[in-house]
């Protein structure tokens, strides 16, 4: 092979898809069978024929799976078949019998990769449609999201960066702040909501205090582990040129620190973008995590999973301006 | 000392520095009773083994570090902090890897002179630039650049801002010999061209009797000492390829090497039986007219007898 790594990944990657595909369709896939034929024994049989009914309806009827009860009833009817079915069927004359066409297939309501690719299509062919208030397109539930995410965790960099500041450079402020971010830390983001709601009310607030506080702590700890951290020795030069504490803080110590709080920064998007789709089930109206349940609930399975694959995209694109971000302040010693 | 002897530019007197031993309890004393002078325009090295407190001595002189008791006076004044008057270049470089080697210049030019435009910052920047002979790589990042350069950059940070003393911890102590060499060599041609009164760590005796017009001796620490300071007895002028060829020059090193190999260890004994005077540290002048053989030891004894000559 002389193909490139990347090529060959590639072509792995897409080999899996295929694969996974494949794999995915022969679980859902079900096939239109017919009705399973009734088995008569020969007493049953004999006792049809005695009622008058010809083989060729017995046949006719078993094959459709109707049990012995009910073809004695066809046969008491004594009617021939072109009659029954000119009065519209057993059914209409009051036999009770299954009829397969309109029964689904056990197992077919998880949707085939068809499916989905329809749902998928539907959604992004037209993703800013307003039918109704739990009817909007994609493109705006995520919009939603986004706000929010984008709301809390800003107000979370703006809070945490400076703070992580003072704690990074303060021995005094650090032991006297440590132990509350030991403690709320490792507070899972749901478990503030209902102190949100009953303190803030406003569910809309809500989450985005929720996003917020999952933000916070990822932002503080590397801000302040990377200001704490700065090379001793590029402290002496600045002190040696009487460089004033705010030029030194920005030209200095906010350049050192700016890898160790980026890794922060996307640390957080990370866990912003897993709690709101949370929040948002829970508090509902709006969002991409309000679509997932909201299809949940109407069974809407491949709505659902496009909804899905949308928060894992975009998941993933967040990260991805984060570590271009990373990358524009990384430097090499 | 001479009466018509240019001014002084540092006067160190008494210096002394504890520090806490790691149990809490007590102290240490680094180093104590520390006087020497470093005059305009002149360049002295201070040498001693790991551990005699060269780097912090140099951290009071350059501001970083205060003195547990004892002066620094400098240019008539007593230091107090950190000063633009007082340039330091770091052992390990200590450039800002995120900014360029112009940048890094420039950080230190804007800060001695806040009021420039960035035109007059790039000039002066261009000017130190083009004297460590690192024209071409101004927008090199330091990782770009290779250990020799990278102090090259940091000596020109130094001198961009026009200090009145240059003070300098083992700045060629990380770098290979070659690259050494030829870092010494640039030096010696700026400072005289300069007439940069320089302040200099290290423990490389060839560098040195190259650079230094005087050298002051430290005894190993805990409780280190100035036991003496050595004259160069070499002309001005020497180079790094012609130096040995002095006939003075192997007294000035075996004098050097004695002392770091045998008198640094045991030096405490000689303070304490001498008529050691810590005010005036013995001034010693190694040369091949005074030890007749002209190489290769200076006996102790005749040391002494040079400072029984002073005390008498």
């Amino acid at each position: 092979m002389t193909l490139t790594l990347n090529a060959r990944s590639a072509v792995l990657s897409i080999a899996l898809f295929i694969v996974g595909l494949f794999a995915w369709h022969a679980m859902t896939y079900q096939p239109v069978t017919g009705p399973v034929a009734t088995v008569l024994s020969s007493d049953e049989l004999g006792e049809l024929t005695s009622l008058g009914m010809s083989d060729d309806d017995i046949t006719h009827y078993a094959s459709f799976g109707i049990a012995f009860e009910q073809l004695k009833q066809i046969a008491g009817l004594g009617l021939s078949r072109d009659l029954i079915e000119a009065a519209g069927g057993i059914q209409a004359l009051g036999i009770s019998a299954v009829n397969e066409a309109t029964e689904p297939a056990p197992g077919s309501l998880f949707p085939t990769p068809m499916q989905i690719g329809t749902a998928l299509w539907d959604a992004v062919s037209d993703p800013f449609y307003v039918a109704g208030t739990n009817d909007k397109g994609l493109g705006i539930q995520m919009g939603y999201s986004l706000a929010r995410v984008t709301i809390g965790y800003l107000l979370a960099a703006l809070v945490a960066i400076p703070l992580g500041f003072a704690i990074g450079m303060s021995p005094l402020v650090y032991k006297a702040l440590d132990p509350y971010i030991q403690v709320l830390k490792p507070i899972s983001p749901l478990a503030w909501m209902p102190i949100a709601l009953f303190t803030i009310g406003d569910s809309e607030i809500s989450s985005i205090f929720v996003i917020f506080i999952c933000s916070l702590w990822p932002m503080l700890i590397n801000t302040a582990f990377g200001v704490a951290n700065v090379r001793k020795e590029w402290l002496n030069v600045a002190k040696t040129l009487e460089v004033g504490s705010l030029r030194t803080a920005l030209r200095v110590i906010l350049p050192a620190a700016a890898p160790t709080i980026l890794t922060g920064m996307r640390i957080s998007i990370g866990i912003a973008w897993l709690v709101i789709v949370a929040a948002e089930m829970l508090v509902g109206g709006t969002g991409i995590g309000y679509v997932v349940w909201n299809e949940w609930n109407g069974l809407r399975l491949d709505r659902m999973i496009v909804a899905i694959l949308f928060i894992g995209v975009v998941g993933m694109l967040l990260d991805l301006a984060l570590a271009r971000a990373a990358k524009l302040v990384a430097y090499t010693e | 000392m001479d009466e018509t002897a240019p001014k002084k530019m540092i006067q160190v007197e008494g210096l002394e520095r504890r520090f806490p031993t790691p149990d809490g309890k007590g102290q240490t004393q680094v180093f104590g009773e520390v006087n020497f002078t470093v005059a305009e325009g002149e360049f002295v090295c201070l040498i001693g083994h790991s551990g005699c407190g060269k780097t912090t001595l140099l951290n009071i002189l350059a501001g970083l570090d205060v003195p547990t008791s004892g002066h620094v006076i400098v240019d008539g004044k007593e230091i107090d902090g950190t000063s633009l008057d007082r340039a330091v270049v770091f052992q390990g470089h200590a450039l800002m890897p995120w900014m360029s080697a112009m940048t890094n210049i420039a950080f230190a030019v804007e800060s001695r002179w806040p009021g420039w435009n960035a035109a007059q910052v790039r000039e002066q920047c261009q000017k130190y630039i083009d004297m460590v002979h690192l024209t071409g790589s101004e927008d090199k990042k330091p990782a770009q650049l290779s250990g020799g350069m990278k102090q090259r950059v940091g000596i020109a940070r130094a001198f961009s801002i026009e200090p009145k003393i240059l003070l300098m911890d083992e700045p060629f102590s990380a770098l290979d010999a070659l690259t050494r060499g030829s870092l010494q060599d640039e030096l010696v041609t700026i400072c005289q061209a300069t007439n940069q009164t320089s302040f200099m760590i290290t423990h490389d005796i060839d560098e040195a009797i190259l650079l230094a017009d005087r050298i002051v001796l430290m005894t190993n620490g805990p409780e280190a000492r100035v036991c003496e300071i050595v004259e160069n007895t070499l002309p001005k002028g020497r180079t790094r390829s012609d130096m040995h060829t002095h006939a003075n020059y192997y007294p000035m090193r075996n004098h050097l090497i004695e002392f770091l190999v045998n008198r640094s260890k045991t030096f405490a004994e000689e303070i304490a039986a001498d008529t050691f005077d810590p005010l005036n540290p013995p001034v010693v002048r190694p040369s091949a007219a005074v030890s007749e053989v002209g190489a290769p030891s200076v006996s102790t004894s005749e040391l002494s007898a040079t400072k029984e000559k002073r005390a008498s």
